[in-house]
């Protein structure tokens, strides 16, 4: 449910260090407390994102959800298949449902992130 | 009867006829509350800001003393079953079919609230939805809002979604467009730091040229009207490519979508948002409302569209049934990131709109639209055919026209009232070079002899 | 609810079309048929006529008739819908709206001729203002969030001609989302702050975050807990202690008609919704009709035009200096203005006090039945409406309050208003009106008994309603995946 090889963010986010790259989306937990998720609003490529800042919208039928970026940056690439099949990012959070990846300014700022011990503490889960 | 709580101010309390609950009753559902009067259940509210003296209002009157006083004060009114009305100006005096509100007036749909519970609610939201449909058949845009307040409320938003599309903040806007939707504009757009600006007009149609030289990558749309308000014509393909070249949008205002019965329809112009003015499908004059906004859009922008859209979807057996989709744009669920503040939409305007479309048809539209076009050429000859009396512009036109006058319009109007006519709207309480400007309009109600008789009347003042 | 007809979509208005079918007939043209490109440039020229139906006239009577049966409206039932005042709207208002006078009256008539409808507004607008205990009234905006933003530009205008750039207005947690949204379009940043434990704006909370850069603060009073708030007066000290103005959401202003007015408990500008207290028809989601009432200092800054009486005559004033402008064309949603002055000259103050007397009692009562069966988060004598939890269900059976809503309609009721106020988890929220009777009252809250009951013993039933709609529960995932918003002709 929480892959212990990525870093999380108080807000949900997942980040998987890629070699110099990020891929980034959102955690089960994230996906399942927004139900089924209906649309994602990603940034075009080229982006720059700050971290900790909002890069993009994830809606559901009767929430919507701001996307922080984990790490400071430029997006490289954006899922697009996610316009299609937003449906993904609840059924594989962390395979097709990822969202962008970055093209990190720090790859240091990585380390801000929680492990995922930590971050099942945060959401009150047991590893 | 018995007089009850002291917190009554009349002794003896008559029954109402809306309100059910009897003395007994009202004895019975204090036992079951626990309390002993009426009194204990506004003991919350601070004695200091509680109004201790009944409110001095008029009277209450029975329903038939109602009438009669609702009569009085409408007969003081001179209204269109008694004058013959050349008055457009963005209200318009169309003939609205026995059918549209002997069905939309029924208290099913009257007195329906807005259709969260889509299950129970399928008769609005499918009469929606065939609107939306209608609407985008008419102007040939891909996606319809299920309704805004007015046209020019409606106007204000487009303005405020093309800054949302583009991340632009200036706004050029024709002064032939509706000085009120102007107004409107500015009202709206000033306290989000949206910078309007106007554009001239020249022969009664916006001037493209000084359009040329306003564009500026700030513009992130120009707002047309078309017929504008001088009821002309305006070359929208041609705006429609200045904006786009400069990566702006073009809104087009439409104040009479009747006159799409004929108009090349702005979605294949090129037009990005089309808003306006729904009163003249099928409402009622109202002296001024409630009337019924239009807002349509091309596919790409269903994200940043205000107010609420209906959607088919299946139910759970698989049959075709409607939703209110896409609420995330709106305010009960994003709040102060909302694409606009509205919740209360014109609903049972869209729904006579839907009505009125269905009963004029495909054939019949274009008819009524078409005879709206001959009788106010028609019109236009026999009246500039008077000395004195001459076309302000010679830009074609759709129902309106403005006509220079050799009398002040206004006295025009005061001498035309005996006569049981309706003068048309002078232009220089907006204009003020425009103050000897009179924007007469026909519509497919006046005939040929009422059309005549104003000539008649007109050649008098000569 | 007859028309349930399984396997078969109920057909669209242009699925019954018949190419040639006419449902109107209009006079031939009386004057001379030139060729339309004669009058009009044919590069100007519709190429196809746009694809409406083409259906007979009892088509559309038969077709939109069975589509009235497809809906349920307050004549049908009763809509216990919180903070939404579903009242029974008076069948005679639509007679007197639809007079000739009102309804074929032009917005450009000549004030000369048009005075018994200014009259009406000026008269309904002083009614108003004695209502709200406010100096000025509009008629204006067309709905409550209309007036929402006429009132805080209003505000804004008002700041502005002070010279003072004030940058924030507060809302409490529990407010419509129309306050946050009117908010940022009327240019201001939005100030949370939270509730207390008595379902009370939490003043401590309210006394921090209050400083110069607050504009306003934007109350519902009683609240959309359905709750009094207790400290109003604290609350009054500390926004104008501080500079800043009091708006008032009147959309629970029925629970205090002639009991307590906006004007004595300090609000500078309050907003009126015509089509909840005041009885005009909601139509399947508008038109409202809205009027919004101001103190003296705030009056230089109404729309124009106002309506002004000199001597006997009555005017339309555009002449206004400091006003914010227009929010629409002409002058408000006139036809829902006769309806809401019908109403009060109906009611009078007598009347109008019976309506807030017997709205409470009703709420309190209804309470009083369904309070064991369902969690109760602010327990107080609550106001015209009260807001209960299907917490409870959920975590014993898995039953959301949604499917509780949906099980309602089975038994003949419409839903309450159910996940609003944000604060209150699995939210139901009741507002019964002075026109429910006891009996209907009973009944509705027997329904809501019994689906507690079946939630704890056949919870299958509850999550999988509704079954005897005209249609089934319906996938609002797949309408917001793949947007339909049109039919399109092949």
């Amino acid at each position: 449910m929480y892959p212990k090889d990525l870093r999380y963010s108080s807000e949900h986010e997942w980040a998987r260090s890629e070699g110099d790259r990020v891929r980034v989306g959102i955690t089960k937990f994230a996906a399942d407390r927004l139900t089924d998720v209906v649309f994602v609003e990603l940034p075009a490529p080229g982006t720059k994102v700050q971290y900790m800042q909002p890069f993009g919208v994830v809606e559901s039928v009767k929430a919507v959800s701001d996307l922080y970026a984990p790490v400071t940056g430029t997006v490289v690439e954006v899922n697009t298949t996610l316009k299609e099949t937003p449906e993904v990012v609840n059924t594989d959070p962390y395979g097709k449902g990822w969202m962008i990846l970055v093209q990190p300014d720090n790859p240091k700022e990585m380390d801000q992130l929680m492990p995922v011990d930590k971050y099942l503490a945060v959401i009150g889960e047991k590893a | 009867m018995t007089a009850r709580s002291k917190s009554v101010d009349v002794a003896v309390r008559a029954q109402h006829k809306y309100i059910p609950a009897t003395e007994s009753e009202r004895e019975e559902m204090l036992k079951t509350v626990g309390v002993s009067s009426v009194e204990e259940l506004f003991a919350d509210i601070p004695a200091a800001v509680r109004l201790g003296r009944p409110l001095q209002l008029p009277p209450a009157l029975s329903e038939p003393e109602l009438m009669a006083h609702m009569r009085t004060l409408a007969e003081a009114n001179l209204h269109n079953d008694r004058a013959v009305c050349f008055l457009g100006a963005g209200a318009y005096d169309h003939y609205v079919p026995s059918v549209v509100w002997h069905l939309a007036g029924r208290g099913e749909f009257l007195t329906a609230y807005t259709p969260y519970q889509a299950e129970l609610m399928q008769g609005e939201l499918q009469a929606g939805y065939e609107y939306q449909s209608m609407l985008c058949a008419l102007t040939a845009m891909d996606v319809a809002n299920a309704s805004m307040y007015d046209g020019a409320s409606a106007t204000a938003e487009a303005a405020v979604m093309a800054k949302d599309l583009t991340h632009r903040d200036e706004v050029l806007i024709s002064t032939a467009v509706h000085p009120e939707y102007r107004q409107v504009l500015h009202t709206y757009t000033a306290p989000l730091g949206i910078h309007l600006r106007e554009v001239p007009y020249r022969n009664g149609i916006t001037d493209l040229g000084a359009l040329a030289q306003m564009l500026s990558p700030r513009t992130a749309g120009v707002l047309i009207q078309h017929p504008n308000f001088f009821g002309a014509l305006e070359d929208g393909a041609a705006a429609a490519d200045l904006a786009h070249r400069a990566g702006g949008l073009l809104m087009c205002a439409v104040a009479d979508p009747l006159s799409l019965g004929v108009l090349n329809p702005p979605g294949a112009w090129g037009a990005d948002i089309v808003c306006g003015e729904g009163q003249p499908l099928g409402g009622h004059l109202n002296f001024g409302g409630p009337y019924l906004g239009m807002l349509a859009t091309r596919q790409e922008f269903i994200r940043r569209i205000p107010g609420r859209l209906v959607g088919a979807t299946v139910d759970t057996d698989g049959r075709r049934g409607f939703v209110l989709t896409l609420q995330t744009r709106e305010q009960h669920i994003r709040r102060e990131k909302a694409s606009s503040n509205i919740c209360t939409n014109e609903a049972l305007l869209a729904l006579a709109a839907a009505i009125y479309m269905a009963a004029l048809g495909k054939s019949g539209f274009q008819k009524v639209s078409e005879l709206n076009v001959r009788k106010a050429a028609y019109a236009k000859e026999v009246i500039t055919a008077i000395p004195g009396f001459r076309l302000a512009f010679d830009s074609p036109t759709f129902h309106e026209f403005v006509v220079r006058t050799p009398l002040p319009p206004e006295e025009i109007n005061r001498r035309l009232l005996p006569r049981g006519i309706l003068g048309g709207a002078p232009l220089g309480r907006w204009y003020p070079d425009l103050s000897d400007a009179w924007l007469l309009c026909v519509t497919e109600q006046r005939t040929r002899a009422q059309i005549d008789e104003l000539a008649a009347q007109l050649e008098k003042m000569r | 609810m007859s028309l349930r007809s399984r396997g078969r979509d109920f057909p669209l208005i242009f699925e019954l079309s018949v190419p040639e079918r006419v449902g109107s007939s209009y006079p031939s043209p009386d004057v001379p048929l030139r060729p339309l490109d004669e009058l009009i440039p044919a590069r100007q020229l519709r190429e196809e006529a746009a694809a409406l139906p083409e259906v007979s006239e009892p088509d559309v009577v038969r077709h939109y008739t069975r589509l009235s049966h497809r809906n349920f409206s307050i004549d049908e039932g009763f809509y216990p819908l919180g903070s939404c005042t579903m009242k029974y709207n008076p069948k005679v208002h639509e007679d007197v709206a639809g007079l000739p006078g009102f309804a074929r009256l032009h917005p450009y008539a000549p004030v000369e001729h048009a005075q018994g409808a200014l009259q009406l507004i000026w008269e309904l607008e002083h009614l108003l203002a004695e209502i709200g205990g406010m100096d000025r009234v509009t008629v204006h905006p067309a709905a409550g969030a209309h007036g929402e933003l006429t009132g805080l530009l209003m505000i804004r205008a008002y700041f502005h001609a002070r010279g003072e750039a004030r940058t924030k207005v507060i809302v409490p947690d529990s407010a419509h989302g129309t306050n946050p949204a009117t908010a940022s379009m009327a240019g201001y940043q939005v100030v949370t702050v939270k509730s207390d434990a008595r379902g009370n704006l939490d003043v401590d909370a309210l006394r921090a975050v209050m400083d110069r850069s607050v504009a306003a603060i934007m109350l519902t009073n009683p609240n959309t807990l359905g709750l009094f708030e207790e400290r109003i007066q604290d609350v009054e000290r500390i926004i104008h202690g501080g500079g800043g103005q009091m708006y008032l959401d009147g959309a629970n202003l029925n629970a205090v008609l002639g009991v307590a007015r906006a004007g004595d408990q300090g609000f500078d500008v309050m907003h009126m919704n015509l089509h909840k207290t005041f009885t005009t028809p909601h139509g399947g989601g508008g038109p409202g009709a809205c009027a919004v009432g101001v103190k003296a200092h705030l009056a230089p800054f109404l729309p124009v035009p106002t309506v002004e009486r000199v001597g006997e005559r009555f005017v339309l004033d555009y002449d206004r200096r400091q006003s914010i402008g227009k929010l629409r064309a002409f002058y408000g949603n006139f036809g829902n203005l006769v309806r809401a002055y019908a109403y009060i000259r109906t009611m009078g103050a007598d009347g109008l006090r019976q309506v807030a007397e017997s709205a409470v009692l009703n709420a309190n009562y209804l309470l009083a039945l369904l309070r064991g069966a369902f969690d109760l988060p602010y327990d107080r004598i609550c106001k015209h409406e009260f807001v209960l939890s299907g917490l409870r269900q959920k975590q014993q059976s898995g039953v959301t309050t949604k499917d509780m809503a949906k099980r309602l309609l089975d038994y003949g009721f419409h839903a309450p208003t159910i996940y609003f106020p944000l604060i209150v988890e699995e939210a139901i929220m009741i507002e019964p009106t002075e026109t429910e009777s006891k009996r209907t009252m009973d009944e509705f809250a027997d329904a809501m008994l019994a689906i507690a009951r079946e939630a704890q013993d056949r919870s299958e039933v509850v999550k999988t309603a509704p079954h005897t709609t005209p249609v089934q529960r319906l996938d609002e995932v797949r309408a917001a995946r793949h947007p339909d918003l049109r039919w399109s002709p092949r």
